[in-house]
């Protein structure tokens, strides 16, 4: 009895100091092997008197469970520790930057674009397009500018030898869209207009989008309606707007739009002019085959660069034409 | 225009200050483009007179001047050339401030005491003029202060009228509009017919009365030019931007100013005959008053005598019969011309004068009596003079009638999208001057003389609608039948292909659509290009014929910005002379430098045309198999023979890509393999929406071959062999690699592909891949004499 607490003892301690796998295994056989010491207990009881092999063999067996037990135990410790240093060892700097390649960007003028033609086609517009080089007619005459009217003037134009231009509006598409459809018609033609006139707040070319909506029950209420809720969707924010009474020979009446604008520098936010429109004039649904008693029109056009520089805080118009990557790839 | 807030309250002074009353011309449909004070700021400025001058001792430009200010003289040491004993001139104080926060203290100059300055009118900030003193009248009142005497309390406002509105182009047209809207009364001021002292008279012919079916004309003898515009009409005149000269062409253009009637003074002793209104001839000649000679044809209004030109009329005089300082007999025009008539001469010939400005956009027909006398007033009140008859010239046939146009009620209100009060719109009407007749329908109105933008029904709606007030009109919310839109599955949008891009790490870009001629050139575009033939520019002369001068130019300005690794696209319209598609919308892409960047973890490898041709094919799969590459027996002058390719759908050519031809590069100084691609963005706007194809639920078996192509041969045609030669069980060709020089036989390369084969219906066994791979092997050999490795 002795010896056995001895030798449980000694058990326990050797595999408590057991510093590895291997060495807690060759433990396992010293004691619980075949030819192990607590198996070599175990053999001899049968030389024993059944009352004292029945006291034995309960005190062997449990200190066989109890050494067990601590071996299963120290096994899952130095498992898990093994693991640990395993994990430890394939560390690595995860602040390090990852492969691969970098995102591009869009425009900026792009990005604006895609923004108001999604913000009308949420409404049912779509989209239409137009020719840049396009003929005196369409820009002009069919937006019912006189031959050398002054309003022409307004419009610093660039011409071909042949007498065709380069548009200096969007309106064309206006026509364009009525020559091919029906009414009710709902568009939006975003595109490159061109003036020739270069300086602090011109460039030779830049970006409108137009929008227009032809239909038998149309009126100035709706196009306050729609402009204000465009202003207020597009820059994310209610925004008071009021119309201004103006001219362009192609709506009647005409307007142009001031949203009121907070320049965030802490002065009184005052109004700025972002869009101009009006009602289709009668001889502009006229030169595109619509009956203006039956059908009433409403358009307006906006440049995109206006709206990308409030939007983004773009102070320098040039620098959208200037295409400095470390300026587009602010727009990432 | 620009004018005087002082001059137009002396017409309407409604009771709103500067800022509510250029709000209120703003939201009536003249829109303020800015408001100026008349005068610097400036105080302590007094009417002084010089009493006396003399050479300062010890400097030969300088004078010391007695100078009264009222009620002391003080010392004053000058420098201005025109400081003479008798001149009334502006004296700013010890103690003045000037503009620019100038502070006048006594000082000393060259030793002589000075106890204030005689100013110039630049150094009041009330013109450029610096050349001497500011001469004031005999008649100006000693020792008043000077902001008082010139009434230089005051605002130019300068609105930037639209073409329409020219009636407003004058101080009482202005004036009727604040009072239509402020409802402040109307009080022009008073004018007086002159009465006729002599007979004198020149008679005038209108040779061409549908251009000008209005003429009239008065002499004025006995005039002594040599006067002084008085200085409140010279300031006025000075605040609406137009500098005085002379008695006879301030009051003109004052009269122009105050009532919105171009006049114009003829030298009647260079007048030969009688004047005749007609089109000019081709090839006469005219030298005007600003000195240049032009030559005219038939489309061109004459004022002329007998013998020769005298004007273009209504743009600018001859110089042969302009008035001058000892001209002593004036005939004085007042004239009607249609618009029509005008419209783009005067652009035409490089000239914009206040008068063509005017009758293109169309002067009241109405005006030109009361504007011939008012001249005549204030000429002869500066200029003596005696007044002939005024000699009217009229063919009534020619000269336009009123408007009237219908406003029907139910209109008004279709289009404005709320009902207004008849009463309302009557009383707008009134206040501005037309004439509504009403009936059970509606109105028609006679518009005033002045308004000859009114010509249709829209019009009258606009005018109701302004002073109404846009903003108190009714919104509403969009609205409308739905109607749903196909959303195509045949089409790729734009923004899905440069989101693509963007994806793949491309930067877009936006470059101008004209280029230099050169850069056409060096495409050989010659035949191609579309020359502007008003171009701001040499370097932007010809509509781009491609993509590529852009994206160079914008590689080139961010290589010089110390950028090294650039991905770029564009999208856009190309013009080309007589094509087909004259203007075709295409898209671009450009890469150069490293082909990833830079990181711990590569090694820096130059992007090739492989990395380009990868970015292509993820993009040309948006179209599902409808593009694709071919390899053409010649490629595009600007690329690489060796590194190119096409692009191409149903046959033909809608794209090209791969590296630049060195020589092509070389233009631009840049090192360095460049590549670049472009398609038409039509095709690859077209795709099919995908189909379903059953999956083989049997497992698969791969088969790897080493193949010892001989040079020459492409793997496109190596490839298309093998899938003929293994039939329908081979589902796909991999290459996983490629390997030439060591052991590899010279000429030839090795290509490692792994062959994945699968059967539909049944396992495929080892034995069936076996004799398939046999096939390929020995077909390969016998057509391309194909090796395996061994």
């Amino acid at each position: 009895m002795q010896a056995l607490k001895e030798i449980t003892e000694q058990a326990l301690k050797a595999v408590e100091q057991a510093a590895d796998l291997p060495a807690l295994d060759q433990v396992r056989v010293q004691y619980l092997g075949k030819k192990g010491e607590i198996t070599a207990l175990l053999k001899t009881l049968g030389q024993m008197e059944p009352e004292a092999r029945k006291a034995m063999g309960g005190a062997v067996n449990q200190a066989k469970q109890q050494v067990q037990q601590a071996i299963q135990a120290r096994r899952e410790a130095l498992q898990q520790a093994e693991l640990n240093a395993r994990l430890e060892n394939e560390r690595i700097d995860v602040t390090l930057p990852g492969r691969g390649q970098h995102r591009g960007g869009l425009h900026p003028v792009t990005r604006t674009m895609e923004r108001i033609i999604e913000i009308f086609s949420r409404i049912g517009f779509t989209v239409a397009e137009g020719p840049e080089i396009e003929t005196d007619h369409y820009n002009f005459e069919s937006l019912n500018f006189p031959p050398h009217h002054p309003a022409r003037a307004m419009h610093d134009t660039f011409y071909f030898p042949d007498g065709r231009l380069l548009r200096t509006h969007t309106s064309p598409v206006q026509t364009r869209s009525m020559e091919k459809s029906e009414p009710p018609i709902r568009i939006i033609a975003p595109g490159r207009v061109y003036r020739s006139d270069s300086d602090q707040t011109h460039t030779p070319m830049f970006h409108q989008v137009e929008g227009l909506l032809v239909a038998e029950d149309v009126s100035f209420a709706d196009l306050k309606g729609v402009l204000q809720q465009f202003v207020s969707a597009f820059f994310e924010q209610e925004l008071e707007i009021r119309l201004r009474p103006s001219y362009f020979p192609f709506t009647e009446p005409s307007a142009e739009v001031d949203v009121r604008w907070d320049k965030g520098d802490g002065s009184e936010p005052g109004w700025l002019e972002v869009l101009g429109c009006g009602m289709v004039h009668p001889n502009v649904l006229k030169a595109s085959g619509i009956d203006p008693e039956r059908y009433i029109g409403y358009a307006f056009g906006l440049g995109v660069e206006r709206f990308a520089m409030l939007r983004y805080g773009v102070t320098d118009l040039r620098a959208f034409f200037e295409n400095d990557l470390r300026f587009l790839q602010s727009f990432q | 225009m620009k004018f005087s807030e002082q001059w137009l309250r002396s017409w309407t002074n409604p009771a709103l200050d500067t800022q509510a009353l250029a709000e209120k011309l703003s939201l009536s449909g003249l829109e303020v483009d800015g408001i100026e004070p008349a005068a610097g700021a400036f105080r302590g400025v007094v009417v002084a007179e010089i009493l006396s001058c003399e050479r300062h001792p010890d400097a030969d430009k300088l004078q010391v001047c007695q100078v009264s200010t009222g009620n002391e003289t003080v010392q004053i040491v000058c420098g201005a050339p025109n400081a003479r004993a008798g001149l009334k001139a502006p004296l700013a104080v010890v103690g003045a401030e000037l503009p620019g926060d100038f502070r006048i203290k006594k000082a000393r100059l060259r030793g002589v005491e000075s106890f204030g300055m005689l100013c110039s009118a630049r150094e009041l900030g009330l013109s450029e003029d610096h050349a001497g003193l500011m001469e004031l009248p005999a008649d100006a009142s000693v020792g008043e202060d000077l902001r008082a005497y010139l009434q230089l309390d005051d605002s130019i406002i300068d609105v930037d009228l639209t073409p329409n509105r020219a009636d407003c182009l004058s101080i009482a047209g202005m004036a009727r509009e604040v009072a239509a809207f402020t409802g402040s009364p109307l009080e022009p001021p008073a004018m007086q017919p002159v009465t006729v002292e002599s007979d004198a008279r020149f008679e005038v012919a209108l040779q061409s009365p549908q251009d000008c079916p209005i003429y009239l004309g008065r002499v004025i003898e006995g005039l002594d030019l040599s006067a002084q515009t008085p200085l409140w009409m010279q300031e006025r005149l000075r605040r609406s931007g137009i500098r005085a000269i002379a008695p006879a062409v301030d009051v003109t253009n004052y009269v122009m100013l105050e009532l919105g009637q171009p006049l114009h003074a003829f030298d009647l002793d260079r007048l030969r005959g009688r004047i005749n209104v007609r089109r000019a001839r081709a090839g006469e000649e005219l030298v005007l008053l600003d000195g240049k000679t032009v030559t005219l044809n038939e489309d061109y209004l004459l004022i002329a005598d007998e013998e020769k030109p005298l004007a273009i009329a209504g743009i600018m005089g001859g110089e042969h019969s302009g008035v001058s300082e000892q001209t002593t007999r004036v005939f004085l025009e007042c004239a009607w011309f249609r618009p029509a008539s005008i419209m783009g001469k005067a652009r035409d010939l490089g000239l914009h004068t206040e008068s063509s400005h005017r009758y293109e956009r169309g002067v009241d027909l109405q005006l030109q009596q009361q504007a011939i006398e008012r001249a005549t007033e204030l000429l002869l009140a500066i200029a003596g003079g005696r007044a002939g008859p005024v000699v009217q010239a009229l063919d009534e046939s020619h000269v336009p009638r009123q408007a009237q146009v219908r406003l029907r009620k139910a209109r008004l209100t279709r289009i404005l999208g709320t009902e207004l009060d008849a009463a309302e719109v009557e009383g707008i009407f009134d206040r501005l001057g037309f004439a509504p007749q009403a009936d059970a329908e509606g109105w028609t109105v006679t518009a005033p003389s002045w308004r000859v933008d009114i010509a249709i029904e829209e019009d009258l709606v606009e005018e109701v609608a302004r002073v109404h007030g846009y903003n108190q009109l009714p919104v509403r919310a969009p609205g409308g039948r739905l109607r749903m839109d196909t959303v195509s599955e045949h089409r790729v949008e734009d923004r899905v292909i440069r989101q693509l891009l963007v994806d793949l790490g491309y930067q877009e870009c936006i470059n101008y659509s004209f280029i230099p001629a050169k850069e056409v050139a060096a495409l050989g575009h010659e035949s191609l290009g579309i020359a502007l033939a008003n171009p701001l520019s040499e370097d932007m002369a010809v509509m781009r014929t491609s993509l590529l001068p852009g994206l160079m130019a914008t590689l080139d300005a961010n290589r010089k910005r110390q950028q090294e690794r650039i991905r770029l696209f564009e999208t856009g319209a190309c013009f080309l002379r007589d094509a087909e598609e004259e203007q075709p919308l295409r898209l671009g892409m450009l890469l150069t430098g490293p082909a990833e960047p830079e990181n711990w973890a590569n090694d820096r490898r130059l992007a090739d045309f492989f990395d380009l041709k990868g970015d292509v094919e993820a993009l040309l799969s948006l179209s599902r198999g409808a593009l694709d590459f071919a390899v053409p027996e010649q490629v595009e002058p600007w690329l690489h023979p060796g590194k190119s390719a096409h692009i191409i759908r149903e046959g033909q050519v809608v794209g090209w890509l791969g590296a630049l031809h060195p020589a092509y590069q070389q233009r631009w100084k840049i090192k360095g393999e460049v590549l670049a691609m472009e398609v038409d963005l039509a095709a690859l706007r077209q795709t099919v929406p995908p189909k379903y194809q059953p999956i083989s639920p049997y497992p698969s078996i791969r088969r790897d071959l080493a193949l010892l192509v001989p040079q020459g041969i492409r793997w496109q045609t190596v490839e298309e062999e093998i899938w003929a030669l293994a039939g329908e069980t081979l589902r796909q060709v991999k290459i996983f690699d490629l390997y030439t020089g060591g052991n590899i036989e010279k000429g030839c390369t090795s290509i490692a592909i792994g062959l994945i084969l699968q059967e539909d219906s049944r396992t495929l066994l080892d034995e069936d891949a076996d004799r398939i791979i046999q096939q390929v092997v020995n077909g390969l050999q016998e057509k391309f004499h194909i090796q395996l490795r061994s």
